[in-house]
């Protein structure tokens, strides 16, 4: 399963870097063709409204997302994890003000939330990012908090204490690592949803500007009118890119995770 | 810890989670980079307008001042929520009248999602790793990556456009709105109070001997104590038959609405109106449903496949116990319980896929609310949307928890 997911998310990742090459027209080019004409030979993927080949689009639409939901879950990782092994190993009053901050954090709608933090960040790629990281963070905190609180109390931990290593030396060496394979398989799943919340984003009108660059966000939400219409050649092959992609993430954590914690699997 | 005291500590810890909440949406909306009266003007920035505005707003004053009015608008009955940049108007009153729409659509398909979930979770482990198991595993993770609106659209366009079967999207419009809250108006019927109650009266008898048929199964003395019980059989019965005849005889006297459509309707003795709610309500709540289903699916499986391999099971099937009665009967009420917890989790993702949904089919809800007014810079009317988003998801965290320590008494441990 791992494979397979990390097959689909690669070779999305290749098309994407290669659009550039592989792309019949520039994405950007108006009327290539006829607007709203159907898949063809010339236009596989038909083109949109400004007569815009949709194969094109699809080809280079990924960038975006991808960029977004490397950003976010690299801004998980560089807040939820530092805080949430702080939290768990120093314990105290930071730990309580941390967990109290974090589980109101989780307990919002994230959607909600990052639509709210979005609205007010403006537009771009790090904005987007940026709201999309706040909802996320939580999980990453209390991952690595409830992780950390186990292993602290193993006797192994115990062991290396006792023949004297320091506080930092037990955290970084003898715990963290216990602690990665659960934050790989959350990255993973994150990542999926990352993707599919930009994509929500995009719909909502809090994507990055129109028109840039191509972005299968916009494109769907762009086709949805012509979609009722008749066309549904516009949204219909942005919409299964970004299944693909969100499908492959998914994949890749559920396959992770039983690979990880064997125990889990029946 | 008793049942009473778990409660009230969990009220008592939602109390710091609710302020943090309202702190952490004042601090994105007005202290975070991105000031909303200069984000609302955009590239057209009068001075004079943007002071104006921020006047009018209550936005010149100190951010704490304006933290503590926030919070004691917030703490009034009714709430005040803000103005509108729009029009200067209190946003309560569209909030509060948006909101049912947005919670009868959650109702729905959070409903939707569960039934999908039991039933093919359970279908699944029952063929565990048999191709039927694989499907069902495949579809739990599909529905889980498509984005929300695109399924919405293809819904949209195979049931509403291509067979016709449902509407595209609307449902409430502005004139239907009716006002929301639990109104009751209770009219006089036109043939008097005496009719229902005497009409009723076979029905009150009927209640009288239902009641002694079960007080004799159960084996109840019938001098006094069970001629006492079928009596208050008696009279509650009559009553509220001559409650509901009195209901029917005054069409249109007795109004009861609470903004819940299909609910309203069914109330009313409406079976029309109740038809066209559900009709409107299908492709929205259906989409929601099935994002959503992958969750429990997976959940309602692993669940069912750990319980069926215990003792009880076994020793059930030893007994020559049904499979289906063994499933369905025993195994499924034990795999229940974490179902109810994931409903509780799963709430908030559902309201932020249901502004999705409401976006795509114009439902008009507090999501529609929310998009409408992005594309109308309208950032204090955002914030007030998201306030109202947050508390209610605490407020089901909070009744599903203590629903849970009602039903499982170990968690009150």
């Amino acid at each position: 399963m791992t494979l397979i997911g990390l097959v689909m998310v690669l070779s999305i990742v290749v098309m994407t870097l290669l659009a550039p090459w592989i792309s019949p027209h520039d994405p950007n080019d108006i009327n290539v063709g006829r607007p709203y004409s159907p898949p063809s030979f010339q236009f596989p993927f038909g083109t949109n409204h400004l007569g815009q080949d949709m194969l094109s689009r699809v080809f280079g639409g990924g960038a975006i997302m991808l960029q977004v939901a490397f950003l976010s879950v690299l801004f998980c990782l560089l807040a939820g994890v530092p805080i949430g092994l702080l939290a768990s190993y120093a314990g105290g009053i930071f730990d309580k003000i941390s967990s109290l901050v974090m589980d109101s954090l989780y307990a919002f709608p994230g959607l909600v939330l990052a639509i709210a933090i979005a609205a007010m960040m403006g537009r771009g790629v790090v904005n987007m990012a940026l709201s999309i990281a706040v909802v996320y963070v939580p999980s990453y905190f209390r991952i690595v908090r409830s992780q950390v609180l186990t292993i602290k109390e193993l006797p192994y931990t115990e062991a290396a204490r006792a023949t004297g290593a320091k506080g930092h030396t037990i955290l970084f060496r003898y715990i963290l690592p216990n602690v990665v394979p659960s934050i790989v398989v959350l990255a993973t799943v994150n990542f999926a949803d990352a993707i599919l919340t930009s994509a929500g984003l995009t719909f909502i009108g809090l994507g990055v500007e129109k028109g840039e660059v191509p972005d299968w966000g916009w494109d769907l939400t762009d086709g949805r009118a012509s979609l009722l219409g008749g066309a549904w050649w516009i949204a219909t092959f942005p919409g299964i890119m970004i299944i693909l992609l969100a499908l492959g993430f998914t994949l890749m954590g559920e396959g992770l995770s039983e690979l990880l914690n064997p125990r889990l699997e029946q | 810890m008793g049942l009473r005291s778990y409660i009230t500590t969990r009220i008592i810890l939602t109390i710091p989670m609710i302020m943090l909440l309202l702190t952490i949406v004042f601090v994105v909306v007005r202290v975070l980079p991105g000031d909303p009266v200069l984000l609302h003007f955009e590239k057209y920035e009068d001075p004079e307008a943007v002071q104006a505005m921020r006047r009018r707003l209550g936005m010149d004053k100190p951010l704490i001042i304006q933290y503590f009015e926030y919070l004691r608008g917030l703490f009034n009955w009714p709430p005040d929520l803000g103005k509108s940049m729009q029009d200067f108007q209190p946003i309560a009153q569209h909030i509060f009248s948006a909101f049912p729409a947005t919670l009868e659509l959650a109702i729905y398909s959070m409903v939707i999602a569960v039934i999908i979930g039991l039933l093919l979770g359970v279908r699944a482990s029952r063929s565990y790793n048999k191709p039927l198991d694989h499907i069902i595993r495949a579809f739990g993770t599909i529905t889980y990556a498509i984005p929300v609106f695109f399924l919405g659209m293809i819904l949209q366009l195979t049931f509403g456009v291509g067979l016709g079967w449902f509407p595209t999207g609307g449902g409430r419009t502005a004139a239907e709105m009716e006002p929301v809250g639990l109104t009751l108006h209770l009219g006089i019927p036109a043939e008097g109070f005496v009719s229902p109650l005497l009409r009723s009266l076979p029905a009150g008898l009927a209640f009288w001997v239902l009641g002694l048929a079960v007080l004799r199964w159960k084996h109840v003395k019938f001098w006094r104590k069970g001629f006492l019980i079928s009596l208050s059989a008696f009279f509650v019965g009559w009553l509220v038959w001559a409650l509901g005849a009195w209901y029917f005889m005054c069409a249109g006297g007795l109004h009861v609405s609470t903004g819940l459509y299909t609910i309203d309707s069914l109330l009313e003795g409406n079976i029309a109106k109740f038809a066209q709610a559900v009709r409107y309500l299908f492709l929205p709540s259906l989409t929601l449903g099935l994002v959503l289903c992958g969750v429990f699916i997976r959940m309602v499986r692993s669940n069912m496949l750990e319980t069926l391999r215990l003792d009880f099971v076994t020793a059930g099937r030893a007994r020559g116990l049904k499979e289906r009665v063994l499933v369905y009967g025993y195994a499924l009420r034990n795999a229940f319980l974490p179902v109810l917890t994931m409903m509780g989790l799963q709430f908030a993702a559902l309201l932020g896929g249901a502004v999705l949904t409401e976006t795509t089919f114009s439902w008009p809800g507090l999501g529609g609310y929310i998009s409408a007014k992005i594309m109308q810079r309208d950032y204090t009317a955002i914030q007030g949307a998201v306030v109202v988003f947050g508390l209610f998801v605490a407020l089901v965290s909070l009744v599903v928890d203590v629903l849970y320590a009602y039903l499982d008494p170990r968690i009150r441990l």
